[in-house]
């Protein structure tokens, strides 16, 4: 075969990788990321780049405490990443994540801030768990709802929740601001500790950490192990194979997205109730957006997502601790987190398709 | 493969290698010192305090943390924590939100000195290693509310405009006492060279917002508004200033660089004296008392250099003529001579010093004829709305 006028290479779809191939590409994507992050970190600011890499370890693993605030910050994460991939399988774009994770804590903060001590502690305990659960599947089903109903665009619709949802807390926090016209409320019940959620053995963050143990397996089974799961699956294959098959998608969709909402509601209750205790417009952080990616990376499969999850704030600690350590602006930590993702999501092409040169089919020939 | 793995293992190698080099040497090694700022240097007042920290820190010469982009949530406890795992015994924070988070690592680790600037619950939580600190900034501002007076003045006797036209409109974060000590202190410094003047103000709702700061200013300008300034951190108003060709009195330091043509004077608060002097106390084990106030005569209180082109001559003269009365005690910022509410000069108020959910006012603050700012906690506690400055939105 003569090549000679070909194209410089063609873009084929490969046959399906072994698992180690696709990881060896997945390794070598990540190798070619450091290099590109020490070339411009060389280049822009003359610091060894190695140093840098340490500084990221350490960030993330440098002692006890830095590896409990990592593990707190996955779960968060993590907690998000599981809430929106059950609506993701079901190729519902749930992009309100952000909206759902501040009315849960919203409701979690009025629990506290109204009923504290006046109520025993375990009962409003009780209540807040109920309350977030109920008001982020509120938050979850309301766009559900007009989706089922009228097939209207989900996608604009969790995003502009978010956007209610954030006004909604900015007015709470002057109502309850302190002190007057301060703009936040500062951390609720600081001397009686009411509606705190309890430390387990005298750790700040276990307890966040089980529950969001718990609740990834139990999404891993839920979503492949149950008749639930299984008719997500269906929808989000073909809503009308669903359909001629007998499972009404309608009921599908208000039952995921309610489930996707209390989740959230969920990070938000451990958020405020957990570690911060207090609620702010910004407690979510875009956390509600980095789930959409984490669960992306992962291909919506909650044990994948512990790793992708792991990835994401790995860098996000590293990076603010090189900022702290080198005296570099925020920003050069986001660039470099950026060209990591930027191949790492690039390396995904790698291994679904093949690159053919010109050069090479020559000589094979 | 084996080429990869050992690749791989080569690189970590470098890593362990590289954690193993050695960090920034310093004259007292005794002595670590961490910073938390809610933003980095973009940030004016994050600015202001991070060239304190290093000032500060290089003239003592102990060595320094600074952590940057910290939240006002429990990343501010957890970074704390982590300066006290670093060797820090003194920390600073320098956001109003920092506050209880800043309370709760004291509580938690007794032998650091945590100090908080612009708190207001040391007096009352009484922890011994939990301190507040702001400076007498009113006093700051009334002198640049006289360059700004004067300013007017200039305009008016230029025919710009007529006396009962002087308005100047101000852009505020939140309606804090901070921020109404702020804007009327400014205001009672224009209207003491300006008899006629009066004030706009319009609030962001942020500390930071650059773009509700530059669209304040804005809607001030078009109000009819003759000169600008500012209680919020980005460089919103200045900028809109600039733009419009209005006279700007900035804050938390020199916008000169930006706005050439448009800024007068700033006032700021210089946190070095504070810094300094906490560190010291902390070194040689004494106390730190819970509320700090600096004041003109400490260094805390300071005027930019006046941007002469831009200002009315005499302002340099002026401004030095009433920091001296400030500073001997004969010229009083609050004087109740000087402003009424609701049309009767304010003889008596309680003022809320003791902060609490329900804004219960406790404490009598008018005596010898002044409102005694800053003398009963450090932060300002003035949340009196005089006559003569009208709020256009008190949403926040």
């Amino acid at each position: 075969m003569n090549n000679h006028n070909g194209p410089l290479f063609h873009i084929s779809k490969r046959k399906n990788l072994l698992w180690y191939q696709a990881w060896a590409i997945r390794g070598a994507a990540i190798l070619l990321a450091l290099i590109a992050c020490a070339a411009i970190t060389t280049l822009l600011t003359g610091e060894n780049p190695l140093n840098v890499y340490a500084t990221i370890f350490r960030g993330a693993f440098g002692t006890t405490r830095k590896i409990w605030i990592l593990l707190q910050n996955m779960s968060i994460l993590l907690c998000i990443s599981l809430a929106v991939t059950p609506a993701f399988r079901m190729r519902f774009w749930n992009i309100g994540a952000e909206g759902q994770v501040l009315v849960g804590g919203l409701a979690t903060a009025a629990c506290m801030i109204c009923l504290g001590g006046r109520l025993p502690n375990w009962a409003l305990i009780l209540l807040m768990i109920v309350c977030s659960l109920l008001a982020g599947a509120v938050w979850g089903l309301i766009p559900a709802f007009f989706k089922a109903k009228w097939n209207t665009n989900e996608t604009l619709f969790t995003l502009m929740m978010n956007y209610v949802a954030t006004q909604l807390v900015a007015y709470f926090v002057i109502i309850w601001e302190v002190p007057k016209g301060a703009g936040k409320i500062g951390i609720i019940n600081q001397n009686s500790m009411a509606g705190w959620l309890p430390q387990i053995g005298g750790q700040k963050y276990l307890l966040n950490v089980l529950v969001v143990a718990v609740i990834t397996v139990l999404v891993y089974i839920y979503l492949n192990y149950t008749k639930h799961g299984y008719e997500i699956s269906v929808v989000g294959e073909s809503e009308r194979t669903a359909r001629y098959v007998g499972i009404k998608v309608g009921k599908v969709i208000l039952r995921t997205m309610a489930l996707s909402g209390a989740l959230c509601g969920l990070a938000g209750l451990l958020l405020v109730g957990g570690t911060d205790h207090t609620v702010t417009t910004t407690i979510a952080g875009g956390r509600g957006f980095t789930a959409v990616m984490v669960s992306w990376l992962a291909k919506f499969d909650p044990l994948v997502m512990i790793f992708t999850t792991f990835l994401l704030v790995f860098l996000d600690r590293g990076a603010g601790e090189i900022s702290t350590v080198f005296g570099f602006n925020q920003s050069f930590a986001d660039i470099l987190t950026g060209v990591i993702l930027f191949f790492i999501i690039g390396s995904e092409f790698f291994i679904r398709y093949r690159l053919s040169f010109r050069k090479i089919a020559k000589k094979e020939d | 493969m084996k080429k990869a793995i050992a690749l791989i293992l080569a690189l970590v190698m470098c890593f362990a290698l590289a954690a193993c080099g050695s960090e920034n040497k310093s004259n007292d090694p005794s002595m670590k010192v961490g910073f938390i700022f809610l933003h980095d240097e973009n940030s004016t007042y994050d600015l202001n305090f991070i060239n304190a920290a290093k000032a500060a820190c290089n003239e003592l010469g102990v060595e320094y943390v600074l952590r940057t982009n910290i939240p006002e949530g429990q990343e501010c406890y957890n970074a704390a924590a982590e300066l006290v795992d670093d060797g820090c015994t003194v920390i600073f924070a320098d956001s109003f939100g920092h506050e209880d988070y800043m309370i709760q690592a004291a509580k938690e680790f007794p032998k650091v000195q945590f100090c908080h600037a612009t708190g207001t619950k040391a007096h009352t939580e009484k922890l011994a290693n939990y301190h507040n600190a702001f400076a007498s900034i009113y006093e700051g501002r009334y002198l640049a509310g006289i360059a700004a007076g004067m300013k007017l003045n200039e305009m008016i006797d230029a025919g710009q405009f007529t006396a009962d036209e002087a308005k100047m409109g101000y852009v505020g974060a939140f309606t804090y006492a901070e921020v109404i000590s702020g804007y009327t202190s400014f205001f009672l410094g224009a209207r003491s060279v300006c008899p006629t003047v009066t004030m706009e103000v319009t609030f962001t709702g942020s500390w930071y917002d650059e773009t509700a700061e530059k669209e304040g200013a804005t809607k001030l300008i078009q109000n009819g508004c003759k000169l600008i300034s500012q209680h919020a951190d980005s460089m919103g108003a200045p900028t809109a200033c600039e733009t419009a060709g209005i006279p700007n009195i900035s804050y938390n330091g020199s916008t000169q660089k930006a706005c050439p043509n448009t800024f007068i004077v700033s006032s700021r608060i210089d946190w070095t004296p504070y810094f300094k002097f906490a560190i010291q106390a902390a070194q040689k084990g004494e106390d730190i008392p819970y509320d700090w106030t600096g004041t003109l005569a400490t260094g805390s209180v300071v005027l930019t250099d006046v941007n002469e082109p831009a200002a009315a001559p005499g302002t340099v003269e002026a401004l030095a003529d009433a920091r001296a009365a400030l500073e001997a005690g004969t010229l009083h910022v609050f004087d109740i001579n000087t402003f009424t509410v609701g049309g009767e000069a304010l003889s008596s108020y309680l003022a809320d010093i003791d902060t609490d959910p329900a804004y219960t006012p406790d404490t009598e603050v008018i005596a010898d004829g002044y409102f005694h700012e800053s003398e009963f906690r450090s932060a300002p506690a003035f949340d009196v709305q005089i006559d003569g400055i009208s709020l256009l939105d008190t949403a926040f």
